[in-house]
């Protein structure tokens, strides 16, 4: 499974990294450099295939009857991406070693660095859309974290959240988006959607659909009006700037037009949608761009208005077109990386990244001028360098619609946008690095140390060699990446730089002179556009817009959220008894079913009058809460021998252990707590809830009485059947639970464990005073370890945990198993804190609950995992029956060390609870009080 | 049979719902409580009543009872252990912060 493992590379990377940084922050820098070359390694090899034309697919069988499977797939333009996402990410790892100062946590910004390069190759190299879209969130959510790098700064995480916010409104429109697409399609994976695009372009839902997926590539792609978050993300530390808005996040967007081309592009609607988007993203960034005055803001929106000229190009809808999307890909993210980075380093010497501050650099780091001068004349599409060829591809292809009404639109708007593009990389390079001397620098700037400066040096040489020698620099990979895009043979096409007089030279002449005269009366514009203001910006418009969002939000949770939990358990209680009034009204009127009823015998009589006494008993006591406690347990073992009546005995044993553990704990939670609830309520408004609960209880015994005297089909034969001889076990209960449903157990002892945590972290730093008197005022007894319980519960243990041994090993053919066991074993060492005390037991067991539980998750998760690798979907389980001497016939089931990982988490969860509920105890400082006293006494 | 069965759940909903409308927190936790009993029950009894079959598959034996409902059920007990845990540990936080034990943090008066 070469291509999983080189998406999950980065993603182990990224833990490697964060580790190594404790080290020396240079190693985190070495890890990650050594992962990234580690995936592009693996990746190589796989290269010759797919020049060959194959794609390759590798599939996981992860829920086939859903019809997804974690399956990746490699063709020509997935391994385009990989290639840039991996190449340019290691020369950004290197940039960034130099880029960061000493304050700045290298482990933790390699290691976010690695996860947004995982993050993004799963993107790339995905076959199942949803297995995409959750590789697509992961890069909005891994931005984000890239982005508030610098997290003590403000305008860090305000544009960090803006990003989140317009990206992951844009990951749920394409969710939907998905799923309609995979609903036409009947399948989720590229290649058949691929092969359906007529299916597609004719369904009814395909407009709806066409929106939905629009919405997300525009959003991450910052198309017009969803700009504006990509100029506020310039917060982010340069290196990140460079990664994301060059080669990967933005990218994002325009990856997923030229993967879906083929499926959703040839209608009017992809056309006029696409097309006009790109097309206004196009000029309005590159107007903008022209008048910024900050470096970064400036490279900000020419990326979005580059992106807007490859958006553009997808619209148009031609091979020819597609082919030229795909070279100007490759062309900015080599050209806009490396002008980032020159303006990282920029910043980074003079400390200021201010154009109007920034003057006659020339003189100070001739060498950074003469890079971002190569980069900066491919930005502009000079002859010689690659953006030339990619821009006059460009050009030729928007002359190609001129047939179409409003489709002189296209070439004159591209011409204009050229003009601004010429313009803006004019600026940056002549007011920053000539054109008078320095205003009032922070640091005299001097050239960067050496290394910094090659990647920069590795991708101004490679804007030259591709704009001189195109075809044997690019072509290849043009060719088989564009037939990923097309999914279909690539058009002639002739990469030279010179292809006569024709209309798209006179357009790139145009653009050129048109750009140096509009640098020249930049001064009347730029007073022209400072009256316009940041409108363009949209800004304000998003703030205003999340400032609605939030007013209404407000105004609805005020309307729902009445502040009185009483009021809204009374409203829902009305309302849950309505729907059951309702229920029994239509339909069947009948109370009575046709199923023969069971005779009644006197214990069971006894048992229900035993319960119905002590659970009304509760109510009528509930203010002197210890009594009401203790007859609530009477309730608990009344409903242990429920189980025990009706076939149950796994129940019976999970519910009398459960119990055992809640009356501790309650016990516990009640000695800090008052021991009486004071009388609030009047008579009326008791009477009122006796009136709703007895309706309640009158409801849910009418429906109990309904279902019981019905006949039940079951599903449980299939369980039943294939218990033994499927799952190894004839406890068809423990069966399920471990085998055939193991995977919502996984799920439960998760959650089991993250309420153990969630209860853990609300206690830590809590001091809470017990009362040293019961009710009625007189003091506890001060013989706190009476020695009797001692010795005997310490006596009891090895026997206790013996028999939580045998229940663990039994549970899959007899009642028992993890949860029973677990449980048992947690009785068990919670006696021995009670009767001897915290310190004395953890000095005897020095257990800590926090692994156990860590390590019972991941024996639970390693044994479905386990399945995997012999082939087997997630948790498969496996048995043999092996003889040992002595013991006998003995059977050994994979689904047995999943048993396993359930009980430590049950045992782990259970004692974190209960001792750090008992510790609050022992912090606080009444108890230092009472043992100062007894010091005192001796 | 059928009726006991009846009679016990309506009994213990009815006693968990009265108990969940109280003003203290403590009450409410026991409401609760009650409440996860009488979901248990009735998760338990969808499989219908069978005395004297567990689902403990031995030769010669074919009728058992619904092992289905019982495996949810078990899940669903240790589950609610931990609900009622997180609940009691987060009235005795809301105690110590606010200075009382009321549901709503407040005394009214």
């Amino acid at each position: 499974m070469n291509l999983l493992l080189i998406a999950l590379t980065p993603f182990v990377g990224a833990v490697l990294a964060a580790t190594v940084s404790r080290l020396g922050r240079l190693y985190a820098a070495l890890a990650a450099g050594t992962v990234a070359s580690l995936a592009l390694i693996q990746l190589l090899p796989l290269a010759n295939g797919v020049f060959a034309g194959e794609t390759l697919i590798q599939r996981l069988v992860w829920l086939p009857s859903v019809g997804l499977d974690v399956v990746f797939r490699l063709d020509g333009l997935g391994l385009l991406f990989a290639l840039l996402i991996l190449g340019i990410g290691l020369l950004i790892i290197l940039y960034a070693r130099y880029y960061l100062s000493e304050r700045d946590d290298m482990g933790r910004f390699y290691a976010y660095l690695l996860l947004f390069m995982g993050s993004m190759l799963g993107i790339a190299l995905s076959e199942n859309i949803i297995q995409l879209l959750i590789f697509w969130e992961l890069t909005s959510l891994s931005s984000f974290l890239l982005i508030s790098y610098w997290q003590d700064r403000h305008e860090s995480r305000s544009g960090a959240r803006m990003a989140l916010a317009v990206t992951g409104g844009g990951g749920l429109a394409l969710l939907g988006g998905f799923l309609i697409l995979g609903d036409i399609v009947g399948s989720y994976e590229l290649s058949i959607i691929l092969a359906s695009g007529d299916i597609i372009r004719e369904h009814s839902m395909y407009l709806p659909m066409l929106i939905l997926v629009l919405l997300g590539a525009f959003t991450k792609s910052a198309q017009f009006p969803f700009h504006f978050w990509l100029p506020n993300a310039m917060a982010a530390p340069t290196p990140v700037s460079a990664y994301l808005h060059s080669a990967t996040m933005v990218k994002a967007g325009v990856f997923l037009l030229a993967r879906l081309f083929p499926a959703l592009s040839g209608t009017p609607e992809w056309f006029w949608i696409v097309s006009m988007t790109g097309l206004a993203t196009l000029l309005i960034a590159a107007f903008i761009a022209f008048f910024k005055h900050d470096l970064k803001g400036l490279l900000a929106y020419s990326t979005i208005s580059h992106l807007g000229l490859i958006t553009l190009l997808f619209g148009i809808g031609t091979p020819m077109a597609a082919v030229a999307g795909v070279f100007h890909i490759i062309n900015h993210a080599i050209f806009k990386a490396s002008l980032f980075m020159a303006a990282g380093i920029i910043d980074h010497e003079t400390g200021t990244r201010d154009m109007r501050r920034l003057r006659g650099l020339w003189k100070y780091m001739p060498h950074t001028a003469m890079l971002a001068m190569v980069a900066s004349a491919s930005m502009a599409g000079v002859p010689l360098f690659n953006g030339f060829l990619s821009k006059e591809m460009f050009f030729a292809e928007t002359l190609h619609v001129i047939g179409v009404p409003w489709g002189w639109l296209l070439p004159a708007g591209a011409t204009l946008a050229g003009v601004f593009a010429v313009a803006y990389s004019l600026r940056f390079i002549h007011s920053v690095f000539f054109s008078g001397t320095p205003v009032d620098l922070p640091k005299t700037p001097h050239e960067p140390p050496r290394w910094m400066k090659v990647p920069v040096e590795i991708l101004a040489a490679l804007c030259l060699l591709v704009g001189i020698f195109p075809a044997l620099m690019v072509e290849p990979i043009l060719v088989v990446a564009a037939a990923g895009v097309l999914q279909g043979p690539v058009p002639e096409h002739d990469l030279a730089i010179w292809h006569g007089f024709n209309t798209a030279l006179f357009m790139s002449m145009a653009a050129l002179m048109g750009g140096v005269l509009m640098y020249l009366v930049r001064r009347p514009l730029s007073q022209a556009y400072g009256r316009l203001g940041d409108r363009l910006e949209l800004k304000k418009l998003y703030n205003q817009f999340i400032k609605i969002l939030f007013h209404y939000a407000s105004v609805a949770t005020r309307f729902f959220d009445t502040h009185s939990l009483q009021r809204m358990l009374l409203v829902f209680t009305l309302f849950i008894l309505m729907l059951g009034v309702g229920g029994f009204q239509n339909g069947d009127v009948t109370m009575t079913g046709e199923r023969e009823m069971l005779p009644i015998d006197g214990i069971s009589l006894l048992v229900t009058l035993m319960l119905v006494v002590a659970a009304v008993g509760t109510v009528f006591v509930h203010q002197r809460r210890l009594v009401a406690l203790i007859l609530m347990g009477a309730v608990g073992l009344g409903v242990v021998l429920v189980f025990v009546k009706f076939s149950a005995p796994d129940l019976a044993l999970t519910q009398l252990s459960v119990e055992v553990v809640t009356m501790v704990l309650l016990l516990l939670a009640l000695y800090f707590l008052p021991q009486r609830s004071p009388v609030e309520s009047s008579q009326a408004r008791k009477s009122r809830d006796a009136v709703i609960a007895i309706a309640a209880g009158g409801g849910v015994a009418a429906l109990t009485w309904a279902v019981l005297t019905r006949p039940h089909r079951t599903i449980a034969d299939y369980f039943l059947a294939n218990s033994v001889s499927g799952g190894g076990g004839t406890n068809v209960v423990n069966v399920i639970l471990v085998d055939f449903r193991g995977y919502d157990t996984l799920g439960e002892i998760t959650v089991l464990a993250i309420a153990g945590l969630g209860i853990y972290a609300m206690l830590d730093q809590l001091q809470l005073t017990g009362s040293n008197r019961d009710v009625k005022g007189r003091l506890w007894s001060k013989d706190m370890h009476p020695a009797i319980m001692a010795s005997l519960t310490r006596l009891l243990l090895p026997l206790a945990l013996l028999v939580s041994m045998y229940i663990l090993l039994r549970g899959h053919n007899m009642p028992g198993g993890g949860f029973i066991a677990g449980l048992i074993s947690a009785v068990a060492l919670i006696m021995q804190y009670l009767a001897n005390g915290v310190s004395w037991t953890r000095k005897r067991l020095p257990a800590n609950e926090h692994t156990m539980i860590s390590y019972g998750l991941l024996i639970a998760t390693l044994t479905g995992l386990a399945s995997w690798f012999f082939g087997y979907p997630f948790l498969t389980s496996t048995f043999s029956h092996i003889h040992w001497p002595l013991v006998g016939e003995f059977e050994l089931a994979s689904a047995m060390a999943f048993d396993l990982g359930v009980y430590l988490v049950v045992v782990g969860a259970t004692l974190l609870i209960i001792i750090n509920l008992g510790l609050m105890h022992s912090r606080s400082p009444h108890s230092s009080a009472r043992k100062h006293i007894r010091k005192w006494k001796h | 049979m059928e009726a006991l069965i009846a009679i016990i759940l309506g009994t213990l909903t009815a006693c968990g719902v009265y108990l969940i409308l109280r003003a203290r927190t403590f009450p409410v936790v026991l409401g609760l409580t009650f409440l996860s009993y009488a979901v248990n029950l009735f998760l338990l009894i969808m499989g219908r009543l069978t005395v004297g079959k567990p689902p403990i598959i031995l030769e010669g034996i074919t009728d058992y009872a619904d092992p289905l409902p019982q495996a949810l059920v078990l899940t669903a007990i240790v589950i609610g252990f931990a609900m009622t845990a997180f609940v009691i540990v987060l009235a005795l936080k809301a105690y110590v912060r606010l200075g009382n034990d009321h549901v709503d943090g407040t005394h009214k008066l």
